[in-house]
């Protein structure tokens, strides 16, 4: 009890310091900030990151903004956003140590006794999935790529069609707490539960990467709070959330954020739609007749060699094409999504808290509406952002648009009132951060169940360990998942992390759903299956990735920087004696100039990609279907075979189920 | 936790658990395919047929936003038809099961 009230002091005084030192750095990253190209995007979706890439050669490309005068900066009023940050902090605190004393046994800690209503886990689900990739992300896409921003969002929907049908229900019937547990059923149970595992923290790792850089870069951006700082506080309270909390704690962070989220959306639709006098049609059009997005537009199709202009260009903006621009690529993506969410560890894991298979799919579906809801207002945002602060004012600030939503809040609040745009701006910022705290802490959750039920309680252990050293070992792996998970940000700080979601999403859908699907649909799936399945569909999607063009090849970013010196060097040519460049121009020349001296090779030794596209599903997801099933083809095994009528009447009928805990 | 022991063997053979495994596998993987074949053909149009997504449906609107929207609207109709199958079908087999074999 006492450790646990340090701790929870401890992280609030981390918070009040971190926000402390913030205010004493006086003009603070501000400079950074057009440095930084994409931070949320960097979360997810650029999967595709054709445009927020830092590619020199795509960056300095695009000329200045032509237009009138545009922000170069946004800032949040600290008083006011720090403010928000610590209610949302005070509340969910008080939401751990109330369920801090509710975990009492390992059901507790890691399927919160499997006493969440549907409609909880619902919003749970919600809250857990969608991050700050795609709370500000796909609205960003949009408000600088229209249609294809929009076309993007729509997998991340329709991935729950799958989780529905195939995985909720007999997950909620056939497992425990953890992936392992529902391939473990009917294989041998070591070593399957240790690849699981290894699976699990695979995917959970890259992730929750992404997410920790994506999320010290957005509040350095926003609050001006350094990075590093950033970081130590998210970290600290994901590992206090998870901790004391478990899963209790861990749900009511996503619901209160998914709820955050909701209303912050909804407002601010409701505000752009005031200003469209609630006609769709109309809000179209004006899209097709703005001066600033057609511009944006006939610059962005000129690079193809496309000439449009005028109400042509506009239209363009409503037409696929702009951003996402190989079709293989984008299937790809496609299949990760749609087959990758169901296998995601973290989402699996929510399919355990609830009581009933009834409860389970009741949550999927309540999810899918908030989802869906949530990713149709991407379209008002992103549009709305496109007509009311124009791209250009955007990418003035951030080039990747994950400000856009950020900046119509606060122009939406200010046309009222200023103080109104402050307020709104603070509130979505918190609402980020939320996000933020809401996603790790699922990720945290889901590694450390890996390890300590998994590994230590099932391999280590032989399932000889009473409630008491579960929950300790639960908590122990909670704190050190969630200590490396702050290291590893920390670390992470100047990579380059965007094709790391992509690889999480590959990997579970090329290594955990082929695993997932035939163990409970298969009569003929046994160990070997199991494991071929996983370390073929694994490898598979993790060495793709190694060699694409997610890796950075010195001599392939040479070569694009000798085209921007020569560029640019034909530019200073052509000016007036005594002129000289722009100061943008300037400093790409200058960097330009320094990244035309790379040479070398890739991570893995290669001078230029050895596989053309960014997302390894279309090859990797066949390759871990087929291992799975050659695999268990190989070694047939008479146990695994009879036992499946026990898998398939428990997942149908949820016989022999444990009973529920009410919370 | 005392677990009862079941005859699974049984149970697997027993006439409303054939059943409702038929019935429950056509309709999962038939509902699954067909979703995954309509999202795929977001993609594959956009890039392989850009023309029928240009043409104008109302005003500035053009049939690839109806297009995509659609796909929302599709995905919770078969949640929602789901739901309605499973909750009138698959759950009552289920517990017409459970009560004859007197579980």
């Amino acid at each position: 009890m006492t450790i646990k009230k340090i701790f929870i002091a401890a992280s609030l005084a981390l918070s009040v310091a971190a926000a402390a030192y913030a205010e004493e750095a006086k003009a603070p990253a501000a400079g950074a900030a057009p440095a930084m190209s994409a931070p949320a995007a960097q979360g997810a979706p650029a999967a595709t990151a054709a445009a927020p890439a830092p590619n020199a050669a795509a960056s300095v490309a695009t000329p200045a903004p032509a237009k009138a005068p545009v922000k170069k900066e946004m800032k949040a009023d600290r008083t006011i956003t720090i403010g928000m940050f610590l209610v949302i902090i005070a509340v969910t605190m008080g939401v751990v140590v109330w369920a801090a004393k509710q975990t009492k046994s390992a059901a507790d800690f890691y399927a919160a006794g499997g006493g969440i209503t549907g409609t909880q886990n619902g919003w749970a689900i919600a809250g857990d999935y969608m991050s700050a990739a795609s709370f500000l992300g796909i609205s960003g896409l949009i408000s600088l790529y229209g249609y294809d921003g929009f076309m993007y969002s729509v997998g991340w929907l329709v991935a729950y069609i799958t989780v529905l049908l195939i995985v909720a229900e007999p997950c909620r019937n056939a497992g425990k707490y953890t992936l392992g547990d529902i391939l473990s059923f009917r294989t041998s149970p070591k070593p399957v539960r240790a690849f699981a595992a290894i699976s699990t923290v695979a995917v959970s790792t890259f992730y929750l990467t992404a997410q920790m850089v994506g999320a010290g870069k957005l509040m350095a951006l926003l609050v001006g709070i350094p990075y590093k700082m950033s970081i130590i506080g998210v970290g600290v309270l994901m590992v206090g959330y998870v901790v004391f909390g478990g899963m209790v704690a861990t749900t009511w962070v996503q619901i209160i954020k998914a709820g955050l989220l909701m209303a912050g959306a909804f407002l601010l639709s409701f505000l752009v739609m005031i200003k469209a006098g609630f006609n769709p049609i109309g809000f179209f059009q004006t899209i097709v007749s703005s001066p600033d997005i057609q511009d944006h537009v006939s610059k962005m199709v000129l690079k193809d060699g496309v000439i449009l202009s005028g109400m042509d260009a506009g239209q363009r903006f409503l037409e696929p094409g702009l951003y996402l621009k190989n079709p293989l690529d984008q299937i790809s993506l496609g299949m990760a999504l749609v087959l990758g969410t169901a296998g995601m560890p973290h989402i699996l894991m929510r399919f355990f808290t609830v009581p009933t298979a009834q409860a389970a799919r009741k949550s999927v579906i309540i999810a899918m509406f908030i989802i869906g809801g949530f990713y149709i207002l991407t379209t008002l945002l992103g549009f709305g952002a496109a007509i009311h602060l124009t791209p250009q004012g955007i990418t003035a600030v951030d080039k990747g648009g994950n400000m856009a939503t950020l900046m119509l809040a606060q122009q939406m609040g200010a046309d009222i009132a200023p103080i109104l745009g402050d307020i709104f701006l603070a509130f979505l910022c918190a609402v980020a951060f939320a996000t933020i705290l809401a996603v790790v802490s699922g990720l945290v959750l889901a590694a450390s169940a890996a390890i300590a039920h998994d590994i230590y309680v099932n391999v280590i252990k032989d399932g000889h360990a009473d409630q008491h050293e579960q929950v300790f070992a639960a908590r122990m792996t909670s704190f050190v998942v969630g200590a490396c998970g702050i290291l590893i940000g920390i670390a992470a700080e100047k990579q380059n992390v965007a094709h790391l979601v992509a690889l999480a999403f590959a990997v579970a859908a090329s290594g955990n759903l082929p695993v997932v699907v035939l163990s409970l649909f298969w009569r003929k799936f046994n160990t070997a299956g199991v494991i071929s399945g996983l370390v073929v569909g694994t490898v598979a999607a993790i060495g793709l990735v190694m060699v694409s063009p997610n890796m950075t090849y010195p001599k392939v970013v040479a070569a694009g920087a000798k085209k921007v010196v020569a560029a640019m060097e034909k530019k200073q040519a052509a000016l007036p004696p005594g002129a000289t460049l722009a100061e943008t121009d300037a400093k790409a020349l200058a960097k330009a100039k320094v990244d035309a001296q790379q040479d070398g090779t890739s991570m893995v030794g290669l001078e230029k990609p050895l596989f053309t596209l960014k997302n390894p599903g279309i090859i990797s997801i066949p390759l871990g279907f087929m291992a799975a099933i050659l695999g268990a083809l190989a070694f047939p095994n008479r146990r695994s075979e009879e036992m499946f009528d026990e898998v398939y009447v428990r997942q149908n009928t949820g016989l022999g189920m444990a009973k529920a805990v009410e919370h | 936790m005392a677990e009862k022991q079941y005859d699974w063997k049984a149970i697997a053979k027993n006439p409303k658990f054939v059943e409702l495994h038929h019935k429950k596998t056509a309709f999962l993987f038939g509902w699954w395919i067909f979703s995954c074949v309509y999202y795929f053909l977001l993609p594959i149009g956009a890039a392989y047929t850009p023309g029928i997504f240009k043409v104008k449906i109302i005003g500035a609107v053009n049939f690839g936003y109806i297009f995509a929207l659609s796909q929302f609207f599709v995905s919770w109709g078969i949640a929602l038809y789901y739901s309605h199958v499973a909750n009138k079908d698959f759950d009552r087999l289920t517990r017409e099961l459970i009560d004859e074999l007197h579980l």
